[in-house]
């Protein structure tokens, strides 16, 4: 119910710096998804919207008005951690409580009950809320954690690789139960994540960030089918995007190095011929391990494909990426 | 790398609880022995050799808490029978209760003076503690290692400076004063054990409480206190015990009003003759509030160490 904007945004810590010159903006009820490894500077992103850590320098504003003077707590805005998320000395009752006793909300009694139990429902934890926090199992804990920041029915969701810790269908589960109460609030979420499906689900916007630097900024698709760089190509698609040198197929641009193939930009049935090393049966599709003039190469093939290892198969490249030497895409 | 985790055999816990037994029993001895003494008259607790088996008597107790003077038989007789059963048990000696002893009023002195300091330093040295754990503190090594320093020598080698500006600052034989003394003495302690168990605290649940509309103070109050809550315990019964114990400052510092337990007990004794049964009650009772705050903060100890089943 606000947008976000940050505005040349730079952040170090001592000598390592995690944010450089980092420019966003989170439309009005969007959901941005930042994607990049370990270090690229995501977290750090939350934190300087959430205010646990002050910007060296740049802006940031939360519905239009700059936030650098207020404290996390004035901010309106609710974070869920990657982890330690629970207070462990309260009940899942109480934790849930807890934002909403705060002496900003200060809600009347009733209505913490009320919001308490609807977001136990949504979050299948009713059955919990007299346990300890620190009885309950991880992913109990961490849907607690998500319930915490949704009692609060803030203007901003922070969400820091909030399904990670989670088994594979509380995590499906969970990531349509999220999308649908950000729909629905109208909310706006900033959210972290390693996991391509969350990105490309959930997401009205990604942001790729690579090492502290905001290197793309678009829909799911825009950075699926149109990216930047190597870079931004690999944050996203599964199997991962195949990077060979350029020269393999022949008919590469001027001062392209190489040529980026995902998996369905891999004709199958024509071209040079490539040996099949393995077939994974997935069930809905398969996957192909491919051996290329020595290269490796991943692709996906009908799930009920006959091809066997040992195999050879003819492969051209259709509508490949091209990068040049610094990864940067060549068109 | 693999272990072998073998239950005891019947007999290794039977000599386990046997050596545990024994070693509880020679290390109460001295305080039984007080106890005991407490209860015995004047003639068993010097005897020789000594009585363990003996005729309890509350001699002891009475002439802790009461002022007696010797009175010949006449003025016995013309005072008329006895009313109360301490009365009794002074008159049987020749004496009878001229008014109560100082022991209740150096009790209540240790007592303020004690719970008074202990609560001080808790209450300076989480924030210290705090502080010093998670902020940005210009020479933070070089002031943790001041604060330590305090303890590098035995306090009372500053007895003469300390005695000096008590004079100076009017503070000489004051609870406040006292108070102001121990907690100076616990700080370092209690800064750096404290600081310890804040340290392990994770700063996520301090952050999480501040996004949640809280202060920090209240973030402190709230989160981190009650997590903490253990190493507060540990902490302030090490305080208590110090504070509770000292002599050598309480006799330099304090006589009349502010005097704690501690330089009183020796002076029960007497002039006329050895009150060890006095001795040993004053002993005994002092030790009670120590042995209570103990067994009340072992519960919230033992409940700590459940505290941090937390998934990293």
């Amino acid at each position: 119910m606000a947008e976000v904007t940050l505005t040349g945004i730079s952040k170090s810590y001592g000598a390592a710096v995690a944010l450089d010159d980092v420019s966003l903006t989170i439309p009005d009820g969007g959901f941005v998804v930042l994607l990049g490894p370990t270090g690229a500077g995501k977290t750090t992103t939350l934190r300087m919207v959430s205010g646990l850590d002050k910007a060296d320098t740049g802006m940031v504003t939360i519905g239009g008005r700059d936030v650098a003077s207020l404290t996390p707590a004035q901010r309106d805005v609710a974070m869920v951690f990657q982890q330690y998320s629970l207070y462990p000395h309260l009940t899942v009752r109480q934790n849930l409580e807890f934002p909403l006793k705060s002496p900003i909300l200060q809600t009347p009694r009733a209505e913490i009950d009320r919001k308490v139990g609807a977001v136990a429902e949504v979050l299948q934890i009713s059955h919990k809320l007299d346990n300890k926090a620190t009885a309950l199992s991880g992913g109990e804990m961490q849907r607690v954690s998500i319930g915490r920041a949704l009692v609060r029915e803030p203007s901003v969701y922070l969400m820091d690789e909030p399904l990670s810790s989670l088994d594979a269908k509380l995590r499906s589960d969970l990531r349509i139960e999220l999308k649908s109460i950000q729909a629905d609030s109208g909310a706006t979420m900033l959210y972290v994540t390693h996991d391509q499906t969350e990105a490309m689900t959930m997401a009205t916007h990604v942001g790729v960030l690579d090492d502290g630097k905001l290197v793309q900024f678009g829909s799911p698709r825009d950075i699926y089918e149109n990216p930047v760089s190597v870079y931004a190509a690999s944050r996203l698609g599964q199997p991962r995007i195949n990077v060979l040198p350029s020269d393999v197929f022949g008919g590469a641009p001027k001062n392209a190095t190489r040529i980026g193939l995902r998996p369905e930009q891999i004709m199958q049935g024509e071209g040079e011929d490539s040996f099949v090393q393995r077939v994974e049966h997935l069930g809905d599709q398969t996957r192909l391990h491919l051996s290329f003039k020595s290269h490796d190469l991943i692709t996906v093939t009908d799930a009920h494909t006959t091809l066997k290892e040992g195999d050879i198969i003819q492969i051209r490249p259709d509508n490949a990426f091209y990068f040049d030497a610094s990864g940067a895409r060549v068109s | 790398m693999s272990f072998s985790v073998t239950e005891p055999t019947k007999g290794t816990k039977w000599f386990a609880g046997v050596f545990v037994a024994l070693y509880a029993v020679i290390t109460l001895v001295p305080l039984l022995w007080i106890v005991a003494t407490g209860f015995k008259s004047p003639a068993d607790s010097i005897a020789y050799p000594p009585v363990v088996v003996f005729e309890p008597s509350l001699e002891g107790y009475v002439n802790l808490f009461t002022e007696r003077t010797r009175a010949t038989p006449d003025m016995l007789e013309a005072a008329g029978p006895a009313e109360t059963w301490y009365d009794q048990i002074t008159r049987e000696r020749g004496t009878v209760i001229s008014g109560p002893s100082r022991y209740g009023e150096r009790f209540l002195n240790s007592v303020i003076i004690g719970f008074g300091s202990t609560f001080l330093c808790m209450a300076l040295g989480t924030m210290a503690a705090y502080a010093f754990s998670r902020f940005k503190v210009p020479l933070k090594d070089d002031l943790l290692f001041f604060i330590l320093s305090t303890r590098m020598m035995p306090p009372i080698a500053v007895a003469i400076p300390i005695f000096l500006m008590f004079r100076n600052l009017g503070l000489n034989d004051t609870h406040l004063g006292m108070i102001l003394l121990y907690t100076a003495v616990n700080l370092s302690l209690s800064v750096w054990l404290l600081k310890g168990f804040i340290d392990e605290i994770p700063i996520e649940y301090e952050e999480a409480a501040l996004i949640d509309g809280y202060t920090r103070f209240q973030a402190f109050y709230k989160v981190v206190l009650p997590q903490a809550a253990t190493g507060i315990a540990s902490t302030a019964i090490f305080c208590l015990i110090f504070a509770w114990n000292e002599y050598a400052f309480a006799v330099l510092l304090t006589s009349g009003t502010a005097q704690t337990a501690p330089p009183f007990i020796p002076t029960i004794i007497g002039t006329s003759g050895k009150d060890w049964p006095a001795v040993a009650a004053g002993a005994t009772i002092f030790l009670v509030p120590v042995m209570v705050f103990t067994i009340l903060l072992r519960k919230h100890l033992l409940r700590g160490i459940t505290f941090g089943a937390v998934r990293k």
